[in-house]
């Protein structure tokens, strides 16, 4: 076990765990974030996704002991109202079925448009593979993200 | 005094759930969200509910709150069953509040989210609902204006009398109007002056999504409540032997690791009590990465099974089932399968006289289609929180079919159902997966016996390694056409592990004078259930792979050869009992046909496949437009025609629709899950292949059916015609016919499948050969 000081959603946080611990299991057991979800553990569902440095990241296989003085966003710190463009794309779009993988598909949108805010087809199914939602709501997640790009 | 007690036992509801720590804590948050005026927008709650009917609560602010019955596990029924309520209620939709219903069935009815049933089953209690409430409503205001009941009209959450100039809120009649008897048979509205039903509406938990608030199982938490996974055997067919825990108990955060029986001997289970794995192997720990490491260091032995008898009362009535010993091993599964085909089969229907069509036949078309084991593979896997204890218990997670799971729960921790409190979270998908509840039992078993509120969670490899899969399937069709090309008679013999597909009575059955279905089973000990339309899955790629194959065969369209047997099949139908409706049939094709411009040359760049399908009271068709894509098929459009009658929430049906789509596609060209000395080969994601963005079509045009019957289904029906579509554009596309799911899988298919067998079958040189046409990239 080590102390760890974390800078999550902008706030300074301090956890004593094993510095093997995923950061997704920090977020969720330690810290109750439980926005970003848990899918594979193993990084191929991205149902995880957050930001580190601004960069989407899967949190299932990131190490508490990694992150260092990076900052981490979670779903609950894009915007706590839900004001972020992509969010708001999502619910204009009413995108989500289950909704369970949706806060790693925000996420990683949210990434790719940070970067580039006119991608192409191409890069956004590129951006966007990571992420599995078994609803398959993917036509209209490529829709939201387009328009968001458009704005 | 009635109506103070009447109140009192309310407000009783309401404390018992405010003190069970769930349900009314969500509503906190519905409140402050959907209705940001000021007076709510903090930790306020109205503290006065006056209840009318089970489904309506209503403040005397005017705050109305519309229970959903049923689980939502992305099928949308958390909008759209409320929406019904507040359509005969008279409801100003934005301004209701939704929130998830307690389990209680006796006010709220069935539960169950299943079966495309959830609109179907409740469109009428919700509507006679809202309706009540209406009436209760418009009396309490004639009683206080002292004016007739008949003068009033109800409109968006208001009163009006009009003749006095009198107006009032629902909310001021509220109390008045609980104390008045549930009128019933209240006359309902006409379907043309609905204005809720039949309008877009958003998802109400839809900013809590991408909020990221905790609405999952997964996300439940309860101070002082400990994590605990379960260890299950390697493989099916195994059970645990002994273990040593030694290791494992001094991990970090560890507090107890045992072995527990799920069911004791001679338990009677329920239809959807099924359970894999009896003795479980549990380890419980403070957070869920301390039980992860701890398991790592668990020393189990396995032993194999013995032939297990098990006692089932289900919708069969009571059965002892069998279940063998062995360890199965897919290749193996197939042979048996194949050899088991060749045998005497169960006659489940035979119209005219089919052998002898068979034999006078001058072409008999004959092919065979298979599908492997899939794994549903919700996004969220399995999960549940117990706080059992000697008085009562709290079950809180997702859970498809509460008022199944119940009775069965009650018994295994030995309290009775009223002791018993079941919340439903959101579900983080379903598909048929958490109609079966065993992961409920355990953890409330596992509390029971630590004493303590715990939340059991299932990694992927232990949710994709349990079952309950969709059956292994086999199917052999049969075709005999005359000198003419003339359908003279229809045989279809399916099986499967351990259920055969066939549904006897459905198309093309009624449309052909000599007509035979068989079907046979055989036992396996890998646990299958319901996933998402059941048979249908399998039946809709086979039959209209085959239909495809007949229309070509025969020189004809095939949505015009559909069409042709519909016709029949209407005029002068074959046999008793057809299941389905020939017009409503035909109606989805031809909507299909035209939506999808299914003559047009602009189209024919495209190798174009169509299907359509009945299942779960719903009809559905497809035209899927499949191109080559870096040498690869790819489905890059689709057209969807379906009839479910009413439909609630158009954007939402369509992102059902869509989802389907991209559910079949996926699941047609990679979904498999295949075994090994009784163990699963794919255990994650990365062995698992599960459809992705770059593989989902650009475009999936929807289009319903506008014929104002009742709901029918939604959430199953659009998914098993998109297999035999996809089948039927493989084949533009590639030349060669799929037989065997999943279509683009080598590890699969090709390994087990029967494609070989099919070119041999007697007939095929008398078929065209396909023109095949260019792959276009896009």
């Amino acid at each position: 076990m080590a102390v760890f000081n974390l800078n999550v959603n902008g706030t300074k946080q301090k956890v004593d765990v094993d510095g093997a611990t995923p950061m997704l299991w920090v977020l969720r057991d330690q810290l109750k974030l439980t926005g970003t979800k848990y899918g594979c553990g193993i990084a191929q569902c991205g149902a995880c996704t957050i930001h580190l440095n601004g960069v989407a990241t899967r949190s299932c296989i990131l190490p508490v002991s990694s992150i260092g003085s990076k900052a981490i966003t979670t779903i609950e710190g894009l915007s706590e109202l839900g004001e972020h463009p992509v969010q708001k794309a999502w619910i204009e779009h009413n995108v989500a079925q289950c909704g369970y993988c949706q806060n790693g598909q925000i996420m990683a949108a949210a990434a790719l448009l940070k970067n580039n805010s006119k991608p192409s087809e191409e890069q956004i199914e590129t951006a966007m593979k990571g992420n599995i939602c078994r609803c398959g709501t993917y036509v209209r997640i490529k829709e939201a993200i387009k328009s968001v790009s458009r704005t | 005094m009635e109506k103070q007690d009447a109140l009192h036992s309310r407000r009783s509801f309401l404390k018992s759930s405010l003190l069970s720590g769930g349900g009314l804590m969500i509503s906190f948050s519905a409140l402050a969200e959907f209705l940001p005026s000021k007076k709510l927008a903090g930790p306020g709650m109205p503290d006065q509910w006056f209840e009318l009917t089970g489904y309506i609560k209503i403040t005397p602010d005017n705050v109305i709150k519309i229970l959903n019955p049923n689980p939502e596990f992305g099928q949308n029924v958390m909008t759209s069953l409320p929406m019904i309520v507040a359509e005969e209620l008279e409801a100003d939709w934005k301004k209701v509040v939704v929130e998830m219903g307690p389990h209680d069935s006796v006010k709220l009815g069935s539960q169950f989210t299943g079966g495309s049933n959830s609109v179907r089953m409740y469109w009428k209690p919700l509507r006679d609902a809202g309706a009540a409430a209406r009436v209760m409503l418009t009396e309490a205001a004639a009683q206080t204006w002292n004016v007739p009941a008949a003068e009033i009209t109800a409109k968006s959450g208001m009163l009006y009398h009009e003749k006095s100039g009198k107006s009032g809120t629902y909310g001021e009649f509220a109390s008045k109007a609980a104390a008045i008897p549930v009128p019933k048979g209240v006359k309902l509205k006409e379907v043309k002056s609905f204005n809720v039903v039949g309008s877009s509406q958003k998802n109400v938990e839809g900013l809590k999504i991408v909020t990221g608030k905790p609405l999952f199982g997964l996300d439940y938490y309860k101070e002082g409540m400990k994590i605990a996974m379960i260890h299950h055997p390697p493989a099916f067919g195994m059970k645990l032997k002994s273990f040593d825990a030694s290791e494992a108990s001094k991990m970090p955060g560890i507090t107890d690791v045992f072995s527990l029986k799920l069911y004791e001997d001679g338990f009677e289970q329920a239809g959807f009590d099924t359970r894999t794995f009896n003795d479980i192997l549990v380890v419980v720990g403070k957070t869920t990465w301390d039980v992860m490491n701890a398991r790592k260091k668990l020393s189990v032995q396995w032993e194999p099974i013995a032939d297990t008898k098990e006692t089932i009362r289900g919708f069969r009535g009571k059965q002892e089932v069998v279940v063998p010993a062995g360890l199965e091993t897919t290749e193996s599964q197939y042979a048996k399968m194949q050899e088991r085909a060749k045998e005497p089969a169960t006659v489940l229907r035979k119209d005219g006289d089919p052998e002898t069509a068979f034999k006078n036949a001058a072409t008999i078309i004959e092919r065979t289609y298979t599908a492997p084991f899939l794994a549903h593979n919700t996004m969220e896997p399995m999960n549940f929180f117990a706080d059992v204890t000697d008085e009562k218990a709290l079950v809180v997670g997702p859970q498809q079919a509460p008022g199944w799971s119940e009775p069965t729960l009650a018994k295994l921790i030995g309290l009775p159902a009223e002791k018993i409190e079941i919340q439903m979270t959101r579900m983080g998908g379903g598909f048929g997966r958490r109609a079966y509840a065993h992961y409920m039992f355990e953890a409330a078993l596992i509390s029971k016996k630590i004493k303590a509120p715990v939340k059991l969670i299932y990694s992927r490899e232990d949710d994709m390694t349990y079952g309950i899969y969709r059956p292994m399937y086999i199917a052999t069709y049969r075709a005999a056409l005359d000198a003419n090309k003339n359908l003279i008679g229809f045989h279809v013999k399916g099986g499967g592990i351990p259920e055969h597909a066939i549904h006897a009575n459905r198309f093309p059955a009624g449309a052909v004078d000599n007509y035979l279905a068989e079907g046979w089973e055989l036992p396996s000990n890998i646990t299958i259930g319901a996933f998402r339309a059941p048979r249908s899955n399998f039946n809709a790629a086979a039959e209209q792979s085959f239909l495809d194959e007949l229309a070509e065969a025969m020189g004809k369209d095939p949505i015009d050869f559909r069409l042709e047997l519909l016709k029949r099949a209407k005029e002068n139908p074959v046999g008793k009992n057809n299941e389905y409706s020939a017009d409503r049939y035909a109606a989805v094709l031809e909507l299909v046909k035209e939506k999808s411009g299914w003559n047009k040359t602009e189209n024919k760049k495209y190798n174009r496949g169509v299907a359509a399908y009945f299942c779960h009271n719903s009809y559905a068709a497809h035209v899927v437009d499949m191109v080559k894509r870096d040498g690869q098929p790819y489905v890059e459009r689709v057209y969807s025609a379906i009839d479910c009658g009413i439909v609630i929430n158009p954007e939402s049906a369509k992102n059902m629709v869509m989802g389907a789509v991209v559910d079949g596609i996926g699941n047609s060209f990679y979904g498999g899950l295949t075994l090994k000395d009784g163990a699963p080969e794919q255990n994650n994601l990365n062995r698992y292949r599960i459809i992705r963005m770059r593989e989902a079509p650009q475009i999936v045009d929807v289009s319903f059916v506008e014929n104002g019957i009742d709901p029918t289904g939604l959430g199953e029906p659009p998914f098993p015609p998109v297999f035999g579509a996809v089948a039927n554009a493989v084949y533009k596309t590639t030349g060669k016919r799929v037989y065997n799911q999943p279509y683009f899988n080598s590890t699969i298919s090709e390994k087990f499948g029967v494609a070989e067998k099919n070119t041999k079958q007697q007939g095929d040189k008398k078929l065209p050969q396909p023109k095949i046409k260019k792959g276009r990239t896009p």
